[in-house]
């Protein structure tokens, strides 16, 4: 190599565009976390005045009328997240174990895998319509339950994917060092295998469950909404997402502040629970090695 | 019981074989006299495909019991193809497959109605690297034997002791059974496993390179532990270090490109080798 | 029996418990089942869309696809308005956020220092944990404000002589929705990215480095092109995230059925119709065509998500092929 290709001002140029797009990179990183803070700073500083003892105690005022609270949405998401959870976990659980274990290599494998995937962006306001014509029409009526099969529904590819995902990182090593023993595979399965990877398929339900509690558009027609306590799944639930919704575009300055609050305490419990999601798996990780 | 052999074994073995013996098979057994000695597995022209990709050709060979019998030969020779054809292990996967017959006290393991899991009851199994399940120290040992058996807590108690006693790994344990089995070392694990495996009490224990991802003491620990085990179980050892074989092992198997090449006394094979291919080898030519 | 100790059983103690292969029957049937429901829902989607969709299918028929009335007092609906709106308002999304979600990839993977690393990744996973409706809400009452006093004024002054620009600065439009759509795909499409370009063999990047190339030159020469495919399949997934998203697009973007050239306009996409009207929908024909226009969304969207998915996978079996 010559000495005159290093000091050249080919040289500096390679050097200043080098500098140039880094700066740029680190830009980019810089203006995604503004809008991140932006936002978050914003709900606290609106949404934390109106997040008083009413707020979780009280049901909600007649248009208009200050005071009362969102006590009957917040039980109801919930009520909806429960239940959504407790039919779409296992379903996701039990697919996603097919996966890992007997569909790596077959065709029925490799259709699920693909419809999972696609399924986990498919747009959730769908998913209510698809819920609507065979739940609520038939029935004739909105119902917290039609809301908590929309919010399982979404759940379940979300589920499928990191079971699989988690159950293919166990090796196979330890399949066979228990099928040794002469263990019945569902048993390898459900008491070295799910063990092995329990950190792993708690923060995929934890992800899941964050990911529907934030869910306000596939409730606008399934679980409608509800100003009043309301334990019947058969009947329309209120919810905090789509109260939140109502509020907002009301014309009702103490609505909208209720709204603030709804969306702060939205936005903590999906980051919260996110954030959880993700240290049980670096925990397990740190567990392993 | 034991299937004990009146006429000379290497007879035995190939008349057993429907298929004819291909000449370098003749001579693989040859010279080897385990008269008088009682054969824990019959190996009679076995063959084994991955896909349509034959593994093992024609293989051979008497498992004697109670002693340590060595799998030797380069990687990819079917050393650890074979080994778990013994437990069935590849069952596992799709287009695996054996013919031939694989006896284990006359008993055709190889037979579509064998009940696998009752088979890796009977034939245990420790892997190249430590396996021990995500539960405590005591779990691992007991989890096999709740598979098989209804046991009291106490006799449970007594058995995972035993067990751990006779992997040489009680008095580093003993203190500290509600810990994870994988908060122990490398050769600590293998040991645990190895006290897995022989909980459950097996007639065989097959061993696919057990110490091979175990640092020289570890190794030692584990050769002075298979010395022992001998006197109970039947040993079937697959090792990539032949020096290892020649430590351990009474019998030795030398398998070349999914032939076995020679079987016999592990002394003679490493001594006087009868086949040139296996002279080669031992003395670093390939491989 | 009770002695604990037996020598290694000659014949099979009696205490054994029987086998039992048909649990494991049992567990492969009812997982494969469950393989088979989620296989199942997809495609019940599919038909109940279509079957409930079937009345307006079948009264407009393909003029459905481009038919821009949107009337329920005559009952006459067409599509094209909200397919203009989805489109375009995607489309602008994708422009806006891919350059930046490829630098973030870009900082994650080869620039930022290890203890930034995570902090910055946690951040922009936040980004997309944030709920859609959140988004909306902040969009409505923080930034159309600033955008109508603001940016859009600056944009009518400087291009306004551009069709694109023209109308009244409201805040609420085409442009404030496709910014926010644009915040709210940056994480996925950056996640992916990041992920694709931990695919590049070390080697690769080393082998360049080696030469003498500058982190950028490796960037350039080296990881994008190898990653080029999986690029394209990570902003075609966030393009098939933003053609579905309701609630952020619903605050912002006006709720108009027109097309327009402006950007500044109000308008309106699928997702949005869906959302404002289809629990005040009364007659058959107008919950049918709401039905079917969430139909056509959903074709859309499995459509490019189907394509994202696919480069994904071949960018992975490339990887996977080439020796490490």
């Amino acid at each position: 190599m010559s000495a005159g290709k290093i000091s050249g001002g080919r040289y500096m140029r390679r050097k200043a565009v080098n500098v140039a797009m880094l700066v740029l990179s680190g830009a980019s990183a810089a203006f995604g976390l503004f809008w991140l803070f932006w936002i978050l700073g914003i709900l606290i500083l609106r949404g934390a005045p109106a997040l008083n003892w009413a707020f979780f105690t009280q049901l909600p005022t007649p248009p208009g009328m200050a005071g009362g609270g969102l006590a009957n949405a917040i039980v109801g998401t919930l009520m909806l997240t429960v239940l959504a959870t407790a039919m779409g976990v296992p379903v996701g659980l039990m697919a996603g174990t097919y996966l890992a274990e007997f569909g790596r290599q077959t065709a029925l494998g490799r259709v699920v895998r693909f419809v999972a995937d696609v399924m986990t962006s498919a747009p959730s306001i769908v998913i209510g319509v698809f819920v609507y014509a065979v739940l609520v029409q038939p029935m004739r009526g909105f119902s917290g339950f039609a809301g908590a099969v929309a919010l399982a529904v979404i759940m379940i590819p979300v589920v499928v994917r990191t079971t699989e995902e988690m159950l293919k990182l166990v090796p196979n090593s330890l399949r066979e060092s228990a099928l040794a023993l002469g263990a019945p595979y569902w048993k390898v399965v459900f008491r070295i295998c799910y063990r092995r990877v329990f950190g792993g398929l708690t923060t995929g339900i934890l992800l899941a469950i964050a990911r529907v509690s934030g869910e306000t558009a596939p409730l606008l027609f399934t679980s409608l909404n509800n100003p009043y306590w309301n334990f019947d799944f058969t009947k329309p639930m209120g919810t905090l997402n789509v109260t939140l919704f109502n509020y907002a575009m009301s014309p009702y300055d103490d609505w909208r502040s209720k709204a603030w609050g709804a969306a702060l305490l939205i936005t903590l419990g999906v980051l919260c629970t996110t954030v959880v999601a993700r240290l049980v798996v670096s925990r397990t990780q740190i567990g392993r090695s | 019981m034991n299937l004990t052999v009146t006429s000379p074994p290497p007879e035995i073995t190939r008349s057993g074989s429907s298929t004819e013996a291909a000449p370098a098979r003749d001579s693989a057994t040859q010279g080897c006299d385990l008269s008088g000695k009682a054969l824990r597995i019959e190996v009679r022209s076995l063959h084994f495909y991955y896909g349509t990709n034959l593994a093992l050709k024609n293989i051979s060979l008497p498992i004697v019991s109670k002693e340590v019998t060595a799998f030797i030969g380069p990687s990819g020779c079917g050393k650890s193809t074979l080994i778990r054809c013994f437990n069935r292990m590849y069952d596992l996967y799709r287009g695996q497959r054996a013919t031939g017959e694989i006896l284990l006290d006359g008993q055709n393991l190889l037979d579509r109605d064998i009940d696998v899991t009752s088979l890796r009851a009977r034939v245990g199994m420790v892997f190249q690297k430590p396996t021990p399940f995500p539960m405590s120290i005591f779990d691992n040992v007991a989890f096999g034997i709740q598979l098989h058996e209804k046991v009291s807590r106490s006799i449970l108690r007594e058995r995972v002791e035993q067990a751990l006693h006779r992997a040489a790994l009680w008095d580093e344990v003993k203190d500290k059974l509600k810990h994870s089995g994988m908060s122990l070392s490398g050769g600590q694990q293998q040991r645990l496993c190895i006290a897995r495996a022989i909980a459950v009490e097996p007639e065989v224990i097959l061993m696919d390179e057990p110490a091979s991802a175990l640092d020289p003491i570890a190794t030692a620990r584990i050769e002075e532990l298979v010395e022992q085990l001998k006197e109970r179980y039947t040993i079937v050892i697959v090792t990539h270090n032949m020096q290892q074989a020649a430590r351990v092992a009474g019998y030795t198997a030398f398998l070349y490109l999914g032939e076995l090449v020679e079987f016999g006394e592990t002394e003679k094979l490493f001594t006087t080798p009868r086949q040139a291919r296996t002279r080669d080898y031992l003395t670093g030519r390939f491989g | 029996m009770a002695e604990p100790s037996p020598a290694p059983a000659e014949n099979r103690r009696p205490s054994r418990k029987a086998p039992a292969p048909w649990g494991d029957i049992v567990f492969k049937g009812s997982t494969t089942a469950f393989a088979i429901l989620v296989l199942a829902l997809i495609g019940t989607i599919c038909v109940v869309l279509y079957s409930k969709g079937h009345l307006a299918i079948s009264t407009f028929g393909f003029k459905f696809l481009w038919n821009t009335a949107w009337d329920p007092v005559r009952e006459d609906f067409g599509a094209l308005p909200s397919i203009f709106g989805t489109v375009v308002s995607s489309l602008l999304a994708i422009l806006i956020a891919t350059p930046i979600s490829i630098g973030i990839a870009v900082f994650l993977t080869e620039m930022a220092p290890p203890w930034l690393q995570k902090p910055v990744g946690l951040g922009v996973e936040m980004l997309a944990a944030v709920p859609s409706i959140i988004y909306g809400m902040w969009g409505l009452f923080i930034f159309a404000p600033i955008m109508a006093r603001t940016v859009q004024p600056w944009l009518k002054s400087t291009l306004g002589f551009l069709p694109l620009f023209q109308g009244i600065p409201m805040g609420i439009g085409m442009l404030t929705a496709a910014i926010i759509l644009a915040i709210m795909i940056i994480p996925f499409i950056a996640s992916v990215s990041r992920d694709v370009f931990s695919l590049v063999p070390a080697m690769a990047k080393e082998s360049a480095y080696g030469l003498g190339a500058t982190t950028w030159e490796v960037i350039r020469g080296v990881v994008i092109p190898h990653t080029r495919s999986g690029l394209v399949g990570a902003v075609f997934l966030g393009l098939g995230r933003a053609l579905g998203e309701t609630m952020a697009v619903t605050f912002v973007i006006g709720n108009a059925h027109r097309i327009s050239a402006s950007l500044l306009n109000p308008s309106n996409t699928i997702a949005s119709t869906l959302a404002n009207e289809f629990s005040e929908a009364t007659s058959p024909l107008y919950i049918s065509s709401l039905i079917e226009l969430g139909l056509i969304l959903f074709l859309i969207t499995t459509t490019i998500l189907a394509l994202a998915k696919f480069m994904l996978w071949r960018i992975e079996a490339q990887v996977k092929g080439a020796p490490r």
